[in-house]
């Protein structure tokens, strides 16, 4: 399945990353978990904040505060300043061409939802057909459906193998001349799959369809960079990669969010109104009606800088050794746990089925040992279908998890196994 | 909350080996029930007569909790009246969202209280209801339940 943890770390040419430093910068980490310590394994679910953002909340909300792009006065300069220097942040995280290619969200879901309203409703329409893949997460796949039913178009899915890999074979064999988006994930949140997305989107553009990428779980993961992947649309989400809910991001190109319909109307997204005419503002404030959540974007700058601190190459190779080293203990201690999701290039997810046990119970009882993971279908059932499966329990690792948290897991599904016998 | 107090062996041992596993064909009443956060999904069928629960079966994917609960449902309901049967619903179903305390006020729970301890866990209370909600509506001649949203009959959502 996989070569030692040893042996990966040695072939890393990033330094490793000082996980005990990173551990006392969560304070979250220390809560007691039926008097055990927690294990948060559950982190493609939501992750856990670092001090350092948590300051930034309280240093805003004690002495920054106000409404932004409106008043003149001292509070209202500093708020509005820190968001659009958040909004730069940003730009250069994912190495967007402009800053206002960078639209503030509510999350992923709303990102996704965005460009569905913005850019879908105007520009797919009858017989026309949007692919998506057999991977993806509900929300890129709803916002689609309900377009298809109100415009009359099709949906086509990208088969995966068994490993959970797409192929991209069929994928190629999907285009047509109705073909008009491809909406595809970067990483599986079930399986933990990535998906070679700068392949998928030239394929796209050979036939000069735009492509969307759910990025949720990508961009707290990995460096993204949007101009090398030449994405059309690119969605991700704070609270994934240490930051608030409530805040997520959609990078569109310029040209594309020119043309696009705002989402919502309100304030803020209008450069003046009459009963007669509304004329919408410039992009990205077209599509940021009403007061956004400015705390959680400021945030979310914070957010990044404290990920740029540590390092997104050692935070992606301290993952692969986690993942490296939970794969050698399961293929070494529980042979019969089905591990659903064996990609060759994968994220730190490891989704797994214990025999005879259904994994709502292995939930509870791990977490009466104080490891949190997640269990059920993970929002995307049709993945659940492909596997003939209802339901996986899914261990998701971050930067602050460690190799005594695997073993944690591990011995609890031990204690799963005994239980059941 | 410790293990024990949930996955006791009367548990463990409904759960490997469910009483009354099937499907009824000269059933009067069925209901299928899905807990569809978590896919639990079993389908009840039960022979009425004169008043009274006579055979009853269950099958169907679930959890260890909800796989017992309606194993230990079918052997507690069979031979009731539908009015004795409707009280276990109502009893079970408080004791699971903790209003009911099993040790203190009277009820007809008697074995069935082993799942007491689903009250401190509320992601699982719904586990446990399920084939208690779909008794009800198989016996009110409801096709189809969900413990989500307005077809959530026992309100085991109010928590």
């Amino acid at each position: 399945m996989s070569s030692s943890s040893s042996v990966l770390k040695a072939a890393h040419p990033v330094a490793a990353i000082d996980v005990e430093r990173i551990r006392a910068d969560f304070p979250i980490l220390n809560v007691k978990v039926n008097g055990k310590p927690l294990a948060y394994l559950d982190n493609a679910a939501s992750s856990q904040m670092p001090q350092p953002v948590i300051d930034r909340f309280v240093r805003y909300q004690t002495a920054e505060h106000a409404n932004i792009h409106r008043g003149v006065h001292y509070l209202s300069e500093v708020a509005t300043a820190a968001y659009e220097a958040a909004r730069v942040r940003i730009q250069r995280f994912i190495n967007a061409r402009e800053a206002r290619e960078i639209v503030y969200t509510r999350g992923t879901t709303t990102s996704i939802n965005l460009v569905m309203h913005g850019y879908g409703r105007q520009f797919i329409g009858r017989d026309d057909e949007i692919i998506v893949s057999q991977l993806e997460h509900h929300s890129n796949i709803v916002p689609w459906q309900m377009l298809c039913e109100e415009k009359g178009a099709r949906l086509r899915v990208i088969p995966c193998n068994d490993a959970g890999e797409l192929l991209l074979e069929e994928y190629a064999k999907l285009f047509n001349s109705h073909t008009k988006l491809v909406a595809v994930t970067h990483v599986s949140n079930a399986l933990g799959t990535i998906n070679p997305i700068k392949e998928m989107v030239a394929t796209a553009h050979q036939q000069g369809v735009p492509v969307l990428v759910d990025g949720a779980q990508a961009v707290p993961h990995m460096k993204v960079d949007v101009q090398d992947l030449d994405c059309d649309f690119y969605a991700f989400s704070g609270h994934k990669m240490c930051g608030p809910t409530g805040i997520g991001v959609l990078y569109a190109k310029a040209s594309l969010l020119e043309k696009m319909k705002p989402f919502e109307g309100g304030g803020d997204m209008i450069v003046s109104v009459t009963f007669e005419k509304t004329a919408y503002n410039v992009i990205p404030h077209k599509f940021e009606a009403g007061t956004p959540p400015i705390a959680a974007a400021i945030c979310l700058g914070a957010t990044i800088d404290y990920l740029e601190s540590v390092g997104m190459d050692g935070i992606a190779a301290h993952e692969q050794d986690l993942l490296a080293y939970a794969n050698d203990a399961f293929a070494e201690e529980l042979k019969d746990v089905r591990i659903v999701g064996t990609a060759a290039h994968k994220a730190g997810v490891l989704s797994f089925a214990v025999k005879g046990v259904h994994p709502h119970d292995v939930g509870t009882i791990l977490n009466e040992q104080g490891v949190a993971v997640r269990t059920g279908h993970h929002c995307a059932q049709p993945v659940m279908q492909r596997f003939g499966i209802p339901a996986t329990a899914r261990a998701s690792f971050y930067l602050y998890n460690t190799l005594a948290e695997i073993d944690a897991l591990v011995a609890g599904i031990h204690k799963v196994r005994k239980i059941f016998g | 909350m410790d293990h024990k107090n949930l996955y006791q062996e009367v548990i463990l041992d409904h759960n490997k080996k469910p009483r009354n596993w099937g499907r009824l064909t000269d059933a009067s009443h069925r209901a299928e029930g899905l807990n569809p956060l978590c896919g639990d999904h079993i389908w009840l069928s039960v022979k009425v007569d004169d008043g009274k629960l006579g055979n009853i079966s269950f099958e169907g994917e679930s959890c260890a909790i909800c796989k017992a609960s309606s194993s230990m449902m079918t052997t507690n309901v069979k031979g009731k009246s539908v009015e004795e049967a409707e009280q276990l619903i109502r009893e079970f179903r408080d004791m699971a969202t903790g209003k009911l305390d099993t040790g203190s006020e009277p009820n007809h729970l008697g074995r069935l209280s082993v799942f007491a301890g689903v009250r401190d866990l509320p992601s699982r209370v719904k586990c446990a209801i399920l084939p208690w909600h779909t008794l009800h509506a198989a016996l009110n001649a409801e096709s189809t339940v969900s413990t989500e949203g307005d077809r959530d009959p026992v309100g085991a959502t109010e928590r």
